[in-house]
């Protein structure tokens, strides 16, 4: 069991936790994922290590309420406890130094960047990060990303906010030129479809990046094969081999199906918690 | 006497069409007088060679004697003694080709149910009332278990009894390791793996899930700042091979770890109560002929296949299921294709349709003795099907050995032990088990885990001496 110290409403659905975890925030490294189970007959589901704290053996984690499991990670309050949760699991990235470092985060994958920039900017990397939201009040640590970073680029869909349109165009005008300039190496943390959209974009321009996937996972130990992914024409499990990817040799197609599979279940699974909880 | 020229007394089993759509246990289990009348079959050999087929050496005829006298507490101390996880290996082991096999009934009568009556007398041990007060060490030392799979479980155990502080890391939020997550319900029911859990607590084991050696706690630190004396590791055989045929990760197609896993571990057969979604369609294909594919095609029937198949490129001769679980099945309907080959897994809009295969047929015998399993020419033709579960094997898990420096592998992944056959290149690290050997049984499992923990206990004297 895992208490809850600290609850954060980011957006209407996405919350931000801090946690009792000192095993995890002991051994955890930016870019690392735990997996947690909210009750007993519950879904195992990974999420990212936001931000740990080794001295108060605390770690963040943020959820997007999408389905039956992180709808009910949503309702606990502070005091609460998680049923189970493990980790650190995965690798922390690879990222090269010396060059404009730019993370590219897409709703939720803006809390994923959070500590794996704050290690390069203190590693002394110029880093940028340009964060996307359908509308203002969506954007996630806006401001602790900005005090992180060198540069912060806010882009919304609607245009309440920053730039008007996707992260991918802003990333494309700082490819030519514009604002804090070409980057030379590029991170991308959001839903499956952008950071296709963003491996197109630095394709074009030849400029590397990693992805980090989030497949479905079920132990997150390798054993069952459930989060595979096609890198390079080799089979892949995002867990243990991940979840950090070169995003040009990603097989997204495959990714994105992959990620669909269990999409009538999902939300069979959803309405059968609201029927429950209307029953309650 | 003439109860010693009877044929073997069959285990009672619930009725195919009953027990195919769900998931309570096939097996119903000896009453008393059934286990009473089979053990005195027993031929009472000068030299039992049963227990020579035995992999941790139970006294059979000791046993078989406590339990035609009908005395149970006796017969239940004799097996605990030798092998603790009796009422699990009494369900999963393969006595066909261990005690079983050596017993001298077994040519004219067929031999003394020797695997049933280890399952009956300890599931009439689980029925006597027990203390519930835990014991408490003795011991200073403590031991570190790492994977609380058959190996983990035994070693733990032996190495309570001895006195020492045991506790056993699991990275699942359940312990029993392939016991859990593989083995279904209708073969060994969770609330056996719960009662031998439970008597280890009571012999003053402690359990600690969802903790990974080598992720959440590195061993190094297990032996400096936490200060065990000792580490063994069970981690097992867990990684899924695939076949590295096209078409292996469109949707539908499984790992069998990855279906049992979501049946057994995640209660998929619960959904949507239980919120892990498992898709199986009217047609699945398994394919593999092991104990693990009986049991994914299995569950795929009792999950609503109305077509769940066997495919496998040998013949029934070479297939290495446990005889009983290949018997159940056909009862059950499922359907065997042997010489059949996979070579492409079929797929439209991202889901599977089909599985395409070769016709076999047997030539030489290969590295491992069996005939060689030769494709016949255009024989190339397409099942429909919903589902593709791959049950071909697992490797050792690397996960524990590329975080540890100096704990040396084979090539296939096992890791390498010393001549005692129990300790790593890692002083004071010991190991046993599928990670050791590769994919085997529970009980060779078990034997290694005991073997390990007296290995571990003569170690820690000598060195205190």
């Amino acid at each position: 069991m895992v208490r809850i110290i600290e609850k954060r409403q980011l957006t209407p659905i996405t919350k931000l936790y801090r946690v009792e975890a000192p095993l995890i925030a002991k051994a955890a490294s930016a870019g690392q994922f735990v997996i947690v189970r909210v009750r007993e007959g519950g879904e195992r589901i990974p999420l990212t290590i936001t931000d740990y704290d080794r001295d108060r053996g605390l770690i963040t984690i943020v959820v997007q309420e999408v389905g039956a499991t992180t709808r009910r990670l949503g309702e606990l309050d502070e005091g609460d406890e998680i049923l189970d949760m493990v980790g650190p699991l995965g690798e922390a990235p690879d990222i090269p130094s010396g060059g404009h470092i730019v993370g590219v985060g897409g709703g939720y994958g803006s809390a994923a960047l959070l500590c794996l920039m704050r290690e390069l900017s203190d590693r002394g990397e110029k880093t940028t990060i340009v964060m996307g939201a359908r509308e203002k009040d969506l954007l996630i640590l806006a401001d602790e990303l900005g005090e992180i970073c060198d540069n912060v680029e806010i882009c919304t869909d609607d245009g309440s906010a920053g730039f008007k349109g996707f992260v991918t165009e802003r990333l494309q005008q700082l490819i030519d030129g514009s604002g804090p300039g070409r980057p030379d190496y590029v991170i991308a943390i959001g839903p499956m479809p952008m950071m296709r959209a963003v491996e197109k974009t630095t394709n074009a321009a030849g400029i590397d990046t990693t992805a980090s996937l989030d497949p479905l996972m079920i132990d997150g130990t390798g054993m069952c094969g459930g989060c595979r992914v096609t890198v390079g024409g080799e089979v892949k499990f995002a867990c243990v081999d991940g979840p950090f990817f070169d995003a040009h040799q990603v097989d997204f197609d495959e990714a994105v199906s992959r990620s669909k599979m269990y999409v009538k279940e999902e939300q069979k699974a959803a309405a059968c918690q609201r029927s429950a909880a209307g029953a309650a | 006497m003439p109860v010693k020229r009877a044929d073997k007394t069959p285990m009672p089993v619930r009725k195919p069409e009953m027990r195919a759509h769900d998931f309570e246990e096939v097996n119903e289990g000896y009453c008393f007088s059934h286990a009473m009348f089979e053990a005195e079959r027993c031929l009472r050999c000068q030299d039992p060679v049963c227990i020579d087929g035995c992999p941790v050496r139970v006294p059979i005829s000791d046993f078989m004697h406590a339990v035609a006298a009908g005395d149970m507490q006796t017969a239940a101390g004799i097996l605990r003694t030798a092998n603790p996880l009796a009422a699990i290996c009494g369900r999963v082991c393969p006595q066909e080709s261990q005690c079983e096999m050596k017993c001298h009934m077994t040519k004219r009568f067929g031999p003394v149910a020797i695997g049933h009556l280890e399952r009956f007398v300890s599931d009439w041990e689980m029925e006597q009332p027990r203390s519930e007060e835990a014991a408490q060490p003795w011991r200073d030392e403590k031991i570190a278990i790492v994977g609380s799979g058959p190996s983990g479980l035994v070693c733990a155990g032996e190495l309570a009894r001895l006195g020492y502080h045991v506790t056993v890391y699991e990275a699942l939020h359940a312990p029993g390791g392939v016991l859990r997550y593989g083995i279904p319900e209708f073969r060994l029911p969770n609330s056996i793996l719960d009662w031998e859990i439970r008597s280890l607590e009571l012999l003053g084991v402690e359990f600690v899930n969802n903790v990974i050696i080598g992720k959440t706690i590195k061993m190094d630190d297990l032996f400096g700042e936490m200060g065990y004396s000792a580490i063994f590791i069970g981690t097992g055989a867990g990684l899924p091979k695939f076949m590295g045929i096209p078409g292996e990760s469109l949707n539908g197609v499984y790992s069998a770890n990855e279906f049992l896993t979501r049946i057994n571990l995640m209660q998929a057969f619960e959904f949507p109560y239980a919120e892990t979604p498992l898709k199986v369609g009217k047609r699945v294909a398994v394919i593999g002929s092991g104990n693990t594919a009986m049991d994914a095609v299995r569950s795929a029937l009792r999950l609503g296949a109305e077509h769940a198949m066997v495919v496998y490129r040998r013949s029934e001769n070479e297939m290495t299921a446990r005889i009983e679980e290949y018997e159940h099945a056909i009862e059950e309907g499922v359907e065997f294709h042997w010489l059949t080959n996979p070579i492409e897994v079929l797929g439209e809009d991202g889901w599977v349709t089909g599985l395409k295969c070769m016709r076999m047929e047997l030539g030489e015998p290969d590295d491992s003795g069996r005939a060689r399993p030769v494709p016949i020419e255009g024989s190339e033709f397409i099942f429909p099907v919903d589902n593709v579960v791959l049950s071909i094997g697992t490797r050792p898990n690397p996960l524990l050995s590329k975080s540890t420096p100096g704990l040396r592998t084979h090539s296939w992944g096992g890791l390498l032990v010393d001549e005692r056959e129990v300790e790593t290149s890692v002083h004071r690290v010991y190991a046993g088990g599928d990670a050791v050997t590769g994919a085997a049984t529970v009980i060779l499992a078990a034997g290694a885990g005991k073997r390990a923990a007296e290995a571990i206990h003569s170690d820690l004297n000598a060195e205190a001496a």
